[in-house]
C-alpha cells in the first residue's frame, strides 16, 4: 500500500443514497484475476449509453469533474456486496478520497485496505460540499486533507475535524502491510492454537 | 458479568487487542471462491507466503459456474477465473469442492452441509452473505479480497468490535407467511444502512420455532439492513443439524464443544447498544417494489408514491427506483406481471425452499409469458430434491430445472435479464443492473415466486389455490 501524503484535489459530487458496489463496479467485470485496470468499468451502467458511448447525463461525465480525486456521495456508499473491485475501480479510476455521510463497512474497510481515505461528515457538511462542487460558480472546487491533524477544508473557509481508529491512521501515514505487522505477533496466533478445540 | 451472544463468541477469539476498538481475532472457518480469492492468493506468492491453516480453508466455485452444460464453460475469462481457483487450491494445499463434485454449490450452503459450520465459530469468507452463517450461532461476516489474503496468510484477522443490536421480534408468524417476508419487513423497517457497525442477534420464540433453513434465510439477509453480522442463539434444533456430517466434531472433541455451545446465549441481564421489537403476528407476504432491499411492500397493498415519503432524500430514492422498476405510485402490487421467475441462491436455494415451492406448483402449469428457473443451493441439495420428485414436480409445470450455482441471484453466469425483464426472484438483492443490465428484480419469498409462475403476476399465496 503506498503512503499517504496530504492530499488536495479536484472534488465530484455524486447526489445519490445507497450506492452500492454493484453499481461501482457491475458483476461482469468481476471475472477478471488482477487487481488492476478497474477505473475504465467504474460506474460502468451509468457511465455509458452503450460501451464506449458516454452518457452525457452522468455527472462524472462532466468535462468539470475531469481529474477529480475526491468524490462526494450520499449516505450509506458502498453498500452490498463485499467486492474489493469497488474500491479498486475507484482507486484505478482517480478517485483518493470518498466523503460521505456513512459508508458500509466491508466497503470501508476495503477503502482503507488499498489507501483510499474514507470521511464521515455530518449531511449538512455533506450537503454543503455536494452543493460547492455542483454550484457554476465553483468550476475547479478543492478540497485539502491534512490525514495527520484529521482536518479537511476548502479555500472559502469550510474546514473541518473527522475521525478515524487510531491503527487505520497509521496504517494509511506508513503505507504498512497489514499481514506483516500481524505476523510480527505469530508467536500469540502461535499461542492460541496450541489450546484451541480441534472442530473436526 | 452478564453477556450477549457476540461477546461470547468475540472476547475468546481475540488473539492481541490493537486498541480500544481493533483487535485481531482468530478465524475458525474460511470459505473461498473463485471470484474473490485469485488477487489474494497472488498476493501470498508475491511475498513468499503460505496459507497457514489449509483444514481450516474450504473453497468451491459458484459463482461463475453455468447451470446447465457446466463443464463446457463458454466465457473465457470466466473460465480463467475458475481454473485460477483450481490452481491455486492445488499450489496451497486447500481444499476444492469441483464442479465434479456432489459437495460443490453455493459456498453458504455448502458450508453447514458439510458440517463446516458449527455454533461459537468465526467465519468470513470474501462474500458479504457470509452472515447467513450466524444461524449456526457462529459470528460470521464478509470480507474484501485483502482481508482474504490476510486470514490465508495468518488465519485471523483485524477487525473493529461492531456494536450489538437485538432484533427482538414477539408473536408468531401467520400461516403462509414464511422467514423471508419476516427479514424483508425487518429491513424495510430499520433500513438498508440501519444495521451499520453493528452484530444483530434476532431475539424472540419465533426463531426457536423455525427451522435451520429459515434461521439461515434470515441471517443470510441481515447484510441488506447493513448488519456486519446477523445471528441467532444454538439451541436443540441446531446441534442436531451440525452432527452426523463429514466434519462434524466427534468422541470427546464433541463433549468439549458441546458443554461451550450450550452456553451460546445471551445473559438474562446482558444490554445490547440498539434494541428494536417488531411484532409479526400480522405480517403478510412481502415483495420489494424498488432498487434496495428496504424498499418493500406487503402483497395486498400498492406501489408507493414517492410524494409519501418525508425527506427530500427518501421522496428521489423512490423515484428513482419507480423510474427505474417501470412502476407507477398507486399501482396494485398483485397486478405487477412477470417476464421470468427465479428460484434458487443462498437465501432461499435449500431443500426446504424447493420442497416450499413445488408444493404450490404441483399440478398445474406456468403462466405462458413466463420463463421460470430452479437453481438448487448445492449438488447436496439438487440429489435429495431429485430423489424426492421435486424435479418432475418442477419440470412439468414448465420450470427448468438446473444445476447448482449462484447463478441468476448475480448473473455473473450466462443466466441473467434481458433489459426491462421484469422477474420474481427468490435471492437477496433488488439493486439496478443486478440480474441483467436494466433487469428489474422483485424479492420474494419461495412461495410466492412460485405463485407468481403459474399466475403470471403477483398473487397472495395464502388465499390462492
Amino acid at each position: 500500500m503506498e503512503v499517504f501524503l496530504n492530499h488536495k484535489g479536484l472534488v465530484a459530487p455524486l447526489d445519490l443514497a445507497n450506492v452500492d458496489t454493484d453499481q461501482i463496479i457491475p458483476k461482469q467485470f468481476l471475472k477478471r484475476i488482477e487487481r488492476t485496470g478497474f477505473g475504465e468499468f467504474a460506474f460502468f451502467d451509468w457511465r455509458y449509453l452503450e460501451p464506449g458511448v458516454p452518457d452525457p447525463n452522468f455527472i462524472l461525465n462532466n468535462n468539470r469533474y475531469k481529474g477529480a480525486s475526491i468524490l462526494v456521495a450520499g449516505r450509506n456508499f458502498g453498500s452490498g456486496s463485499s467486492r474489493e473491485h469497488a474500491p479498486w475501480a475507484l482507486l484505478d479510476y482517480g478517485f483518493k478520497i470518498l466523503i460521505a455521510p456513512s459508508f458500509a463497512d466491508i466497503f470501508r474497510t476495503n477503502c482503507f485496505q488499498n489507501g483510499i481515505l474514507t470521511i464521515s461528515l455530518d449531511k449538512e457538511k455533506v450537503d454543503y460540499l455536494m452543493g460547492m462542487a455542483s454550484s457554476p460558480k465553483y468550476t475547479g472546487y478543492q478540497l485539502e486533507v491534512n490525514l495527520e491533524n484529521q482536518v479537511i477544508k476548502d479555500q472559502n473557509g469550510f474546514s473541518e475535524k473527522f475521525d478515524i481508529d487510531a491503527f487505520r491512521k497509521e496504517s494509511l501515514l506508513k503505507g504498512q502491510d497489514e499481514i506483516g505487522r500481524t505476523l510480527t505477533s505469530e508467536d500469540k496466533i502461535n499461542n492460541y492454537e496450541s489450546s484451541r478445540i480441534d472442530r473436526w | 458479568m452478564s453477556k450477549t451472544l457476540f461477546e461470547k463468541i468475540w472476547e475468546p477469539h481475540v488473539i492481541d487487542q490493537i486498541d480500544n476498538d481493533l483487535a485481531l481475532i482468530y478465524i475458525d472457518l474460511h470459505l473461498v471462491h473463485e471470484v474473490t480469492s485469485p488477487q489474494a492468493f497472488e498476493g501470498l506468492r508475491i511475498n513468499s507466503r503460505t496459507v497457514r491453516k489449509p483444514n481450516l480453508t474450504a473453497a468451491t466455485i459458484d459463482h461463475n459456474v453455468p447451470t446447465s452444460d457446466r463443464f463446457n464453460i463458454k466465457d473465457p475469462i470466466a473460465k480463467k477465473q475458475i481454473e485460477t481457483l483450481r490452481a491455486n487450491c492445488k499450489e496451497f494445499g486447500v481444499p476444492l469442492y469441483d464442479i465434479d463434485n456432489i459437495n460443490q454449490g453455493i459456498v453458504h450452503v455448502i458450508g453447514p452441509e458439510l458440517g463446516l459450520t458449527q455454533p461459537g465459530m468465526t467465519i468470513v469468507c470474501g462474500d458479504s452473505h457470509t452472515s447467513t452463517h450466524g444461524a449456526f450461532g457462529a459470528l460470521a461476516f464478509g470480507i474484501g479480497t485483502s482481508e482474504v489474503e490476510h486470514v490465508l496468510a495468518t488465519q485471523s484477522l483485524v477487525q473493529k468490535k461492531p456494536k450489538t443490536m437485538a432484533i427482538n421480534v414477539n408473536g408468531d408468524l401467520p400461516f403462509g407467511v414464511t422467514p423471508k417476508d419476516l427479514i424483508l419487513s425487518i429491513i424495510k423497517r430499520i433500513g438498508v444502512d440501519g444495521g451499520t457497525g453493528h452484530a444483530i442477534e434476532f431475539r424472540g420464540d419465533v426463531f426457536k420455532k423455525m427451522s435451520m433453513e429459515g434461521r439461515m434465510t434470515v441471517c443470510n439477509m441481515t447484510i441488506e439492513g447493513g448488519g456486519r453480522a446477523g445471528m441467532i442463539a444454538p439451541d436443540e434444533k441446531t446441534f442436531e443439524f451440525v452432527q452426523g456430517k463429514k466434519f462434524s466434531p466427534k468422541g470427546s472433541n464433541l463433549d468439549k464443544l458441546m458443554d461451550i455451545w450450550k452456553d451460546l446465549y445471551t445473559d438474562e441481564n446482558a444490554e445490547f447498544d440498539t434494541n428494536i421489537d417488531i411484532d409479526c403476528s400480522n405480517l403478510e407476504p412481502h415483495i420489494t417494489w424498488g432498487t434496495n432491499p428496504g424498499q418493500v411492500a406487503g402483497i395486498n397493498s400498492s406501489v408507493p408514491d414517492p410524494e409519501s415519503y418525508s425527506t427530500p432524500e427518501e421522496k428521489s430514492n423512490a423515484q428513482n427506483a419507480l423510474n427505474y422498476m417501470g412502476l407507477e405510485a398507486g399501482q396494485r402490487i398483485s397486478d405487477i406481471k412477470l417476464d421470468r421467475v427465479f428460484i434458487g441462491s443462498c437465501t432461499n436455494g435449500r431443500i426446504e425452499d424447493l420442497r416450499a415451492a413445488a408444493n404450490i406448483i404441483e399440478g398445474k402449469k406456468i403462466d405462458k409469458n413466463v420463463r421460470a428457473m430452479v437453481v438448487p443451493g448445492s449438488g447436496l441439495v439438487k440429489m435429495m430434491a431429485e430423489k424426492e420428485g421435486l424435479d418432475k414436480i418442477f419440470t412439468e409445470s414448465g420450470f427448468e430445472w438446473r444445476d447448482a450455482g449462484c447463478s441468476m441471484c448475480l448473473g455473473m453466469n450466462p443466466d441473467i435479464l434481458v433489459p426491462q425483464e421484469r422477474c420474481a426472484s427468490t435471492s437477496n438483492r433488488n439493486f439496478e443492473g443486478r440480474q441483467g443490465k436494466e433487469g428489474r428484480t422483485h424479492l420474494v419469498s419461495p412461495e410466492m415466486a412460485a405463485a407468481a409462475a403459474i399466475e403470471g403476476h403477483f398473487v397472495d399465496v395464502r388465499n390462492w389455490k
